[in-house]
């Protein structure tokens, strides 16, 4: 004879049932929600026709989070979180360092990000860029030595709040030097006397050449700037060439690694 | 019509290449040279030479450290 199972056994059966559908929905939600916190930031990395240095950067940058290249002719950032305008000869430097480049159509969809806050980090030529582009104060000009110079050179961090320095330093410690190589041959910053007071009232002067260190003739030894807001940061030293130490120095890491921290914050 | 911009360091400005040939003229016997600074030229064919102080101040020259001057021929 068959019995019907009591009413309370079917009844745990359809609780246990909704239970396991409610858990396999949570852990979903979970994973989902783990999966994106751990979203890794991504740099773009602009490539001009004469960019050399635009894999190193783009090392760099995958040693802190993500990074792809974004061609001149391109228009849309493909969601970057960060920009890193790289160095080298950008149209053959004619006219003048970054002259040209400032025109590419990437540059337009650069300069829209910049205005929103995006961070924009520009390397010797891309510093260049950033300034013909008025994204910086100023501009770079030919070495006071006419050569082009290829050198160590030690960093004094000057501003270690910036977003592109906060990682530079620690408590503890007091903002250190900065071992990174430089390479160019117009690399003397200048503006005028008025702009630079305002720089450096406002902290925009972020990086300064070391005593002795300053070989192009920057005038008060500015190696690196920030606009106002502090989004956008040029310097002429390479920090992507200093983040192994099979190259002597990994001190130019904390210059990404600072990016990162910085949209990490903002997103969280 | 026919266009030269003249363009060069802003006075005042470290001008080394200025100061190079300055320093090389005398060595090679040419006395009595003073002021020397080195520009750029750029000519052109312009249909509206109207247009030409918006394209120095826009790409031509950089106004943050660079003067131009504008010569039209006739």
């Amino acid at each position: 004879m068959r019995t019907e199972a009591p009413i309370s056994r079917v009844w745990a059966k359809q609780i246990k049932e909704e239970a396991r559908i409610w858990w396999a929905k949570a852990r979903a939600d979970d994973a989902d929600m783990r999966r994106a916190q751990a979203r890794e930031m991504k740099f773009g990395v602009l490539q001009f026709p004469g960019s050399c240095d635009e894999v190193d950067a783009l090392q760099a940058a995958r040693r802190v989070g993500d990074a792809e290249l974004l061609w001149h002719g391109e228009r849309d950032l493909r969601g970057a979180d960060a920009i890193v305008v790289p160095g080298g000869f950008s149209y053959g430097d004619y006219l003048r360092a970054g002259a040209i480049a400032r025109f590419a159509p990437v540059m337009e969809a650069v300069i829209e990000f910049a205005r929103e806050g995006g961070l924009v980090l520009g390397i010797c030529n891309g510093f260049q860029v950033l300034c013909e582009a008025h994204l910086l104060p100023g501009a770079l000009l030919p070495n006071a030595n006419l050569r082009f110079t290829f050198r160590q050179v030690a960093l004094d961090v000057v501003n270690p709040d910036s977003a592109f320095t906060k990682a530079c330093g620690y408590a503890a410690h007091p903002p250190r030097s900065l071992s990174i190589p430089a390479k160019h041959s117009w690399g003397r910053y200048h503006a005028d006397e008025r702009t630079l007071d305002e720089l450096e009232s406002n902290g925009q002067v972020v990086l300064r050449y070391s005593s002795g260190e300053n070989f192009n003739g920057s005038l008060r030894d500015i190696a690196g700037v920030q606009n106002a807001a502090g989004n956008v940061f040029g310097l002429m030293p390479h920090p992507e060439h200093a983040v192994d130490e099979l190259t002597g120095s990994t001190d130019g890491l904390c210059i990404f690694e600072s990016m990162r921290l910085a949209v990490e914050g903002v997103r969280a | 019509m026919r266009a030269r911009v003249l363009i060069r360091p802003k006075a005042g400005i470290l001008d080394p290449q200025g100061e190079a040939v300055q320093r090389a003229l005398p060595a090679l016997g040419f006395a009595g040279v003073a002021n020397v600074h080195v520009g750029r030229l750029v000519e052109l064919d312009v249909e509206d030479p109207a247009k030409l102080q918006s394209m120095c101040e826009k790409l031509l020259a950089n106004p943050l450290v660079e003067d131009y001057e504008i010569l039209i021929e006739n």
